[in-house]
């Protein structure tokens, strides 16, 4: 890569926004998914009585296991979320920046 | 960035819980050899004969440096996610987790939890940039716009040593495992391992390690299923009848079904949590998948799947630990009386960490047994094969190409050092798990962990997000990072008390990666920006190209493709 497309793709402005969007969008995903996992985990230092709550009258299935399972889960789907974001709308977006850059 | 930097260093810090000691215990302890185990023997044997087909067939199709270090960088990211799921289902953690929601229930749960997180993190954050920056070592990565001597040795002195600690723990897990379930002799079963794995590496490179992997994963992954299946049939398909009968089994009772005494020990378990996360983003042999696929869109899908199949995983451990406690628990053919200080008390035949292993037969018979016992061994050849390439592309690669012939040595003489030293490393752990036969090894994971945590993690981190890192800092941090991370561990009660038979440790926690973790990254910090040399400004200056290549893939290793 010569200096020259480094320098265009640095100043063009498709460029600034797409890495300002990436910044943001990764960043906010990371502390959803760590805000998710400290909530899970300050409920069982300090309110572990909740998790121990059955889920209805006649069951010995407690809201701890379906949140368990829900904070797996979302591990999973927020890393859907973004995958597929990036794989289309961050990659279109670059490739944009590349190929103007490289004209 | 630096305060971004720092406030998810905090969050980690304050997040995390205890994890898991059974990374290592679930194989450690003395073990009394059985009887041969005829189906596992022979299933075991269907499944060398199996990858060493494919071996055959890997080795006819690697010619080149990047064929060998990277499989060509053919891997479909589905497939590379199977084969880093692969490299984390270790047997520790399938016969260790099911183990513990087998004693304490719930807690399995937060503890498979803690693992899974770190995953998402790495998507977010680390896996495209690494992809676009790296070829075929982290080392690529770290030394991208350092200088390659320094940095790359002390890369490779991480590597090795997190791969040393690794394949000790795995050898002589391998050794003792295979004791219990096959009935085999400790030396044979570790010189077999060593002997296998060179010959996946030496013939196959990373291609055959791939594919071993992902078989492993399968056969994993199909087992685990099948064992959780039966296990809800055997409930009638209801949850609750399964929680239910579990309870009736379990001495905890209605316990089981809460989180339990697991955040006793909050800075201990932090600590341990911060280890496992970010060991997890610095052990060189999962990085080095990053390099297996085409692009940054590939290493992105790896992530997604992996995380998927870990996830899945993690699932079925909960459904297996709470079937080993309705069909394993209380049934006379599974357990045996003990004598414990004086107490006789009844408990698994083969230790706690033998729950899933029963359960298969409970579930399955002596066929699906062997089965699973196959399986639980072609976990661990699988995990030292990657461990043996990624530690021979240390020395090939990063010290004798980079270093040693300062980048004109030529792909033949490269690859024919890796396989030198694979088969040097090869010796070295049929050694190594020999000698520590009778050790007590429950802390090298665990070191492994803090060593990727607080050497390589940092180094590979900050290259990549601040553009004031430079030789100094990140060799000096690095290498702070290593000496701390030993040294508290060995002061520690792991060794100190443990293994050494001191009364009191002089550093009071077990998992020393929160503190040595953080003084790394201070210690990089400081030594970067008190760095004036005229070389520290063009590394700096050098950020922005690497920046630009890192987030759009420009002249990036396989980017030609498209």
């Amino acid at each position: 890569m010569s200096a020259d497309t480094i320098e265009r793709i640095q100043q063009s402005p498709k460029f600034q926004a797409l890495i300002h969007t990436k910044r943001n969008f990764s960043w906010t995903l990371s502390i959803i998914m760590l805000a998710i996992y400290c909530g899970f985990i300050l409920v069982i230092g300090f309110k572990k009585e909740w998790f121990a709550t059955p889920i209805g009258p006649d069951t010995v299935i407690t809201w701890g296991i379906p949140i368990g399972v829900l904070v797996i889960l979302s591990a999973f789907v927020l890393t859907g979320i973004y995958v597929h974001r990036a794989n289309t709308e961050f990659d279109r977006l670059t490739q944009e920046v590349v190929k103007e850059a490289r004209q | 960035m630096k305060t971004r930097v720092l406030s998810l260093i905090c969050l980690f810090a304050a997040t995390f819980t205890a994890l898991p000691v059974w990374a290592a215990d679930a194989i450690g302890g003395p073990v009394a050899q059985r009887s041969l185990n005829w189906h596992a023997i022979i299933m075991f044997f269907v499944f060398v004969g199996f990858t060493l087909a494919i071996t055959y067939w890997a080795a006819k199709r690697t010619r080149s440096a990047k064929d060998f270090y990277a499989a060509g960088g053919g891997i479909t990211g589905f497939q590379n996610g199977l084969a880093i799921a692969g490299d984390y289902m270790s047997a520790a953690s399938f016969l260790g987790i099911s183990a513990l929601v087998y004693g304490s229930g719930y807690d399995g749960l937060i503890y498979s939890i803690g693992f899974l997180v770190g995953w998402p993190l790495i998507t977010f954050l680390v896996a495209e940039r690494l992809r676009n920056l790296g070829k075929y070592t982290f080392a690529d990565v770290a030394s991208y716009r350092l200088q390659q001597g320094p940095v790359r040795s002390f890369s490779a002195v991480g590597t090795l040593v997190t791969v040393a600690l690794y394949l000790i723990a795995q050898m002589v897990g391998a050794g003792k495992l295979i004791q219990l379930l096959f009935g085999m002799n400790y030396t044979s079963a570790v010189v077999m391992v060593g002997v296998l794995m060179v010959l996946y590496v030496t013939f196959g490179g990373m291609l055959a390690t791939t594919w071993v992997q992902i078989i492993k994963a399968v056969m994993l992954l199909a087992g685990a299923t099948f064992m959780a299946f039966m296990v809800l049939k055997a409930s009638g398909f209801s949850l609750e009848t399964m929680f239910s009968s579990a309870i009736a089994a379990h001495p905890k009772h209605a316990a089981i079904m809460s989180p339990g005494g697991l955040v006793s020990n909050p800075i201990d378990a932090m600590s341990l949590g911060i280890g496992l996360m970010f060991g997890t983003a610095g052990l060189p042999h999962i990085l080095m998948r990053f390099f297996t696929v085409a692009d940054a869109k590939e290493a992105r899908k790896s992530v997604f799947f992996a995380t998927g199949f870990i996830g899945y995983f993690y699932i079925l451990t909960f459904i297996i630990g709470f079937g080993a406690i309705m069909l394993v628990l209380n049934q006379p053919q599974y357990t045996e009386t003990i004598m414990k200080d004086g107490k006789a008390i009844s408990s698994l035949i083969g230790g706690a960490n033998m729950a899933a292993i029963h359960l298969a037969n409970a579930v399955g018979g002596d066929l699906f047994l062997g089965f699973i016992s196959a399986v639980a061994f072609a976990t661990i050849l699988a995990v030292v094969s990657g461990l043996t390439l990624s530690g021979a592309s240390a020395v090939s690669h990063d010290l004798y190409a980079s270093v040693f012939k300062r980048g004109h040595s030529n792909e033949v003489d490269e690859i024919r050092v890796s396989k030198i030293a694979t088969l040097c490393l090869g010796v070295v752990a049929i050694l190594l798990g020999i000698a520590f036969e009778k050790q007590n090894i429950a802390y090298m994971v665990g070191l492994a962990f803090s060593i990727a945590a607080s050497a390589n993690f940092p180094v590979l981190f900050l290259s990549m997000f601040w553009r004031g890192l430079t030789t100094r800092g990140a060799v000096t941090g690095g290498v702070i990072g290593l000496v701390v991370a030993v040294t508290l561990i060995v002061l520690g009660p792991t060794v100190w008390v443990d293994v050494l038979q001191n009364k009191e440790a002089l550093f009071a926690y077990k998992n020393p990666a929160l503190f040595s973790m953080t003084i790394a990254f201070f210690a990089t910090w400081l030594f970067s920006v008190t760095d004036h040399s005229e070389a520290a400004d063009k590394e700096r200056a050098a950020f922005l190209p690497q920046f630009i290549r890192s987030m759009t893939g420009v002249g990036a290793e396989g980017a030609s493709r498209h």
